[in-house]
C-alpha cells in the first residue's frame, strides 16, 4: 500500500538532487535557475502528497501561488540573464563581480 | 504490491533520473530538455494523488511556457560550454557530501516519524478543478488578485528589462502619427480668381518679360 512517506521520500531525493546541482553548477546560471525550479517542484510535491493525505484542498491552492511566483521568477531571472549575457557576454557567475561582493 | 505501487516506483524512478542527468549533462540544451522529463514524470505523480487540474497546469503552463523560455534564452546566448564545466569535478565531492547527508537524514526522519495511510479514493464524479476554483475564487479570493498582480508585474519587468532602443532603426512614433492632424500637413491659401482670357492677354507682355529676366540670371 502507498503512504505518505513514498512520496515525501520521493520529494526529499529530488530536493537533495538539486542541492547537489546547485553545489556541482556554480558556474552556469541557466542551470542554477533549472536547479531552482527542480527544488521548487520537490516542495510542490510533499504539498499536494500532505493535501491528499489530510484531504485539505488548501495544499493545493498553495502550489497553485508558488506555480504563480515561481513563473515570474523564471521569467524575470531570464531576462536579467539576457541583459547580463548582452551587457557583459558571459553567464558565469565568477565574471559577476562588478559590486565586489 | 498493488499497481498504484508500480506506477509510483516507474515514475519516481523516471523522475530521479532526469533530475540527475539534467545536472550532470554537459550541453545546458540537454539540462532543460530533461528538466521537461522531470516535469512530465512529476505531472504523472501528481495525478496518482488526485491533484488533476494542477497537474494539467503543471504541463501546460511549465513545460508549454516556462521550459520553452528557457530553451529559448539557451539557445539564443552563445554561450562557451567548455569553460562553464571548468570546476565540475572540483565541486563534486562537496556536493555529494552534502546531497547525501541531506537525503539520508531527510529519508530517516520521514520514514520514522511519519506514518500515515493513503484515504479513500474520490468517487468518479469528484471534480477537482470544481472544487479547486470553489475556494479559489471564495476563501481565496485575494491572494488570487495578488497572484495577478505579480504576474503583470512579472510582465512589465521582463520586457522593460530587454527592451532596447536602436538608434539605426527607421522608426516612427505611433502616438505621433495619431497626433497628426489635417492643419499641420495643409495649408490653404487665399489668392484672387483671374479669368483665363484675361490671364492670356496679361501672360503675353509679362512672357517677354520674364524671358529678359531669366537671360539676365543666365549672364
Amino acid at each position: 500500500m502507498i503512504t505518505l512517506s513514498h512520496y515525501l521520500v520521493l520529494a526529499a531525493l529530488l530536493f537533495s538532487i538539486s542541492v547537489a546541482g546547485i553545489f556541482l553548477n556554480r558556474k552556469n546560471v541557466i542551470v542554477l535557475l533549472m536547479c531552482i525550479e527542480l527544488m521548487l517542484l520537490a516542495v510542490n510535491i510533499n504539498f499536494i502528497a500532505f493535501s491528499f493525505f489530510l484531504q485539505d484542498l488548501a495544499g493545493q491552492v498553495f502550489v497553485f501561488f508558488i506555480l504563480t511566483v515561481a513563473a515570474a521568477e523564471a521569467a524575470i531571472g531570464l531576462a536579467i540573464l539576457v541583459l547580463l549575457f548582452r551587457n557583459r557576454s558571459t553567464i558565469d557567475v565568477q565574471d559577476l563581480d562588478a559590486m565586489k561582493g | 504490491m498493488t499497481f498504484e505501487l508500480i506506477l509510483f516506483y516507474i515514475f519516481g524512478a523516471i523522475l530521479l533520473g532526469a533530475a540527475l542527468a539534467m545536472i550532470s549533462v554537459r550541453n545546458p540544451v540537454h539540462a532543460a530538455l530533461f528538466l521537461v522529463l522531470a516535469f512530465f514524470t512529476a505531472a504523472a505523480i501528481w495525478l496518482l494523488l488526485e491533484a488533476e487540474f494542477l497537474a494539467i497546469v503543471l504541463v501546460l503552463v511549465y513545460v508549454g511556457a516556462v521550459m520553452v523560455l528557457f530553451l529559448f534564452v539557451v539557445m539564443m546566448l552563445d554561450i562557451n560550454i567548455a569553460r562553464l564545466r571548468e570546476g565540475f569535478a572540483e565541486f563534486l565531492p562537496a556536493g555529494l557530501v552534502v546531497a547525501a547527508a541531506m537525503a539520508t537524514v531527510l529519508t530517516l526522519v520521514i520514514t520514522r516519524f511519519i506514518t500515515m495511510e493513503a484515504p479513500e479514493r474520490a468517487a468518479a464524479d469528484y471534480s477537482n478543478t470544481a472544487e479547486l476554483g470553489a475556494i479559489l475564487y471564495t476563501e481565496y479570493v485575494y491572494p488570487f488578485e495578488i497572484a495577478a498582480v505579480i504576474l503583470l508585474v512579472a510582465i512589465i519587468a521582463a520586457i522593460s528589462l530587454t527592451m532596447r532602443r536602436r538608434p539605426d532603426t527607421k522608426y516612427v512614433d505611433p502616438a505621433t502619427q495619431v497626433k497628426a492632424r489635417r492643419e499641420g500637413r495643409v495649408r490653404l491659401v487665399s489668392m484672387e480668381s483671374v479669368s483665363r482670357d484675361a490671364q492670356k492677354n496679361k501672360s503675353r507682355p509679362s512672357k517677354s518679360r520674364q524671358d529678359e529676366s531669366s537671360q539676365d540670371k543666365n549672364k
